[in-house]
């Protein structure tokens, strides 16, 4: 499979949010504002390729020749912890400026499912170390579309009118699953 | 037995201990499951053999043969099955990458004389009602007995015999590309032999 | 039973439903609700992981220090998920192979987390028992309702059995992505309704 079709497949076809199912919390919880929804996207992205790089690193240097494949989730997650809390750290300390549009949002990537998500998915569809990471990079970019599309339709939402037990999250779902089935047009599309 | 200050050596000491005791505990319930997970993917697997080759009383795992496509780069599994010590039909692990939704794997049951017994869909993410319909019987049953070296297996719309499944057309070309690469190995391996 | 322990009990289930109210664990309850029996093993199996980590933290809670509380919960819970798993994987091999990847991501799953950050290690063993089995119960019955409709509604059948004829075309849509969220959204509503009729 070529890089291309890494990308377009894990943007479009299997988008990480509306088909797969990762990091739902996230999505939902912060997509009131495109501002916001885009730098929860770039965070996501940075962290998700660099987690994705380091456990492929522990997973085929460490766990796989020591037939220790069971340590799997309890290793990635403490690595994903670590280097969130280290990227905070270190972005505070190196760009006050990016910190200060990101900064929020890192703490909050720990516990987003998709990023331990892609990193063990990763490991199971065998890719390579480079196609990996355009997988994570891919997967990541799809998030960031899939966000920011999903806060600019909320935007719209907040000067509607909307039925009383509808308001939060119902109409937020429904939303979603309209995003999800626009994005099932795009299903086949390598043929 | 009250630690709960924040200082280095406490913290460390309490992070050490609960990797050491949560690494142990695996490793333990790992030596405890191995047996068991091996033993389930095998019976898995040999169930998935048995549904297409003709009865037999050999173990094909233990005869298990490694086949390639002539070009040498793909390869395929296959496994012999006996009866009274005669091989009757044999099954190979193939896949395609032409699904709808991605790769599809599935194992082919050949009888002697290079013709279809059955087939099985082992893995697939084909779109479910659509896509997952190449495991029914009614797509299934056009193959039985036809040889994929005579016939051409195309799809109606491509002026073939097969009917696709409706609104399916691509899982169904993708099924018979897996049917195909699987007669091609065999017979590459065949005439190899000879 | 007194009164705390009674409540502690039965938030989890209504008042509190950690996917109706509090909206954790999303990812899974998306992901895995295709069928009622798949909506019944990740429920089962995330409240196995809830009973043993509160269980876990709330024996170790006064041990350990403050700064590392986070990493060693997410350690206690990662062995915990990884045990069910293998023993998921070598006696219930198919339940094991529909759950697929939402399996390790009971980790990630933010009731666990958020029961042992919010109330294990505030509590007591028992209570915090009580509390798991509640918020554990609470969970699989919601995971089992969407997974029941959406295979009702998708595939026209229940547990496996089929309810309408053969001549009767489901719609596809409620097992598929889209259907996911629609079928949680209307079960929201449905569920904010009766809760405000009382």
């Amino acid at each position: 499979m070529t890089f291309l079709m890494i990308f377009i497949t894990a943007i479009f076809v299997n988008n990480i949010v509306l088909s797969q199912f990762l990091g739902i919390c996230p999505f939902l919880g912060v997509s009131k504002k495109i501002s916001t929804a885009l730098g929860m996207g770039f965070a996501v992205m940075f962290v998700m390729t660099v987690s994705t790089i380091v456990t492929f690193l522990i997973y085929h240097s460490l766990l796989f020749p020591f037939q220790l494949e069971y340590m799997t989730t309890v290793t990635f997650i403490l690595v994903i912890a670590s280097l969130v809390q280290m990227v905070e750290i270190i972005i505070k300390k190196v760009s006050p400026v990016l910190y200060q549009a990101l900064g929020i949002f890192l703490p909050l990537i720990t516990t987003n499912c998709a990023v331990l998500g892609i990193a063990i998915l990763t490991i199971q569809k065998n890719y390579a170390l480079l196609s990996g990471v355009c997988y994570a990079l891919a997967s990541a970019m799809g998030f960031t579309l899939a966000i920011v599309i999903f806060a600019g339709i909320r935007e719209r939402l907040s000067y509607t009118k909307i039925p009383s037990s509808l308001k939060g999250t119902p109409i937020a779902l429904i939303t979603a699953g309209l995003l999800s089935m626009a994005f099932m047009g795009f299903a086949g599309i390598g043929h | 037995m009250k630690a709960n200050k924040s200082n280095f050596i406490n913290m460390v000491l309490t992070l050490t201990i609960i990797a050491l005791v949560a690494a142990f505990i695996l490793s333990y319930v790992e030596q405890l499951t191995k047996e068991p997970i091996s033993r389930a993917k095998d019976t898995r697997e040999l169930e998935a053999i048995a549904s297409v080759v003709k009865e037999f009383d050999n173990d094909p795992f233990a005869e298990k043969l490694t086949i390639t496509s002539a070009n040498k780069k793909q390869k395929f599994e296959l496994y012999p099955a006996r009866k009274d010590g005669v091989i009757n039909s044999y099954a190979i692990k193939t896949f395609s990458n032409n699904g709808f939704g991605g790769k599809i794997e599935m194992i082919v049951g050949f009888l002697m004389d290079g013709s279809i017994n059955n087939f099985i869909i082992t893995q697939s993410s084909e779109t479910p009602g659509l896509g997952t319909k190449i495991s029914d019987e009614k797509f299934k049953s056009q193959f039985r007995g036809l040889n994929p070296n005579k016939h051409g297996f195309k799809v109606r719309q491509d002026g073939g015999e097969i009917d696709a499944v409706t609104a399916a057309t691509i899982s169904s070309k993708a099924a018979i590309d897996a049917i195909k690469k699987a007669a091609k190995a065999y017979n590459n391996f065949n005439t190899g032999n000879n | 039973m007194d009164k705390t322990s009674y409540q502690n009990l039965t938030r989890g289930i209504i008042s509190e439903n950690p996917i109706l109210v509090m909206m954790l664990g999303m990812c899974p309850t998306l992901g895995v609700s295709t069928s009622a029996i798949n909506g019944v093993g990740m429920g089962l199996s995330t409240l196995l992981v809830l009973i043993f980590s509160n269980f876990a933290i709330s024996l170790v809670k006064n041990i350990i220090p403050p700064m590392v509380r986070i990493p060693s919960f997410i350690v206690i819970i990662a062995s915990i998920v990884t045990v069910v798993d293998l023993l998921m994987a070598a006696y219930l091999p198919g339940l094991h192979a529909a759950l697929g990847i939402y399996i390790p991501l009971i980790v990630v799953n933010c009731i666990i987390l958020g029961r042992a950050e919010a109330f294990a290690s505030k509590n007591n063993l028992w209570q915090s028992i009580l509390d798991a089995l509640g918020m554990g119960i609470g969970f699989t019955i919601a995971l089992t309702v969407l997974g029941a409709i959406r295979e009702i509604l998708g595939n026209g059948s229940i547990f496996g059995l089929m309810v309408f004829g053969e001549d009767i075309n489901p719609i596809l849509l409620f097992i598929m992505p889209p259907g996911a969220f629609l079928a949680l959204a209307a079960m929201i509503v449905v569920f904010n309704h009766l809760r405000k009729g009382k």
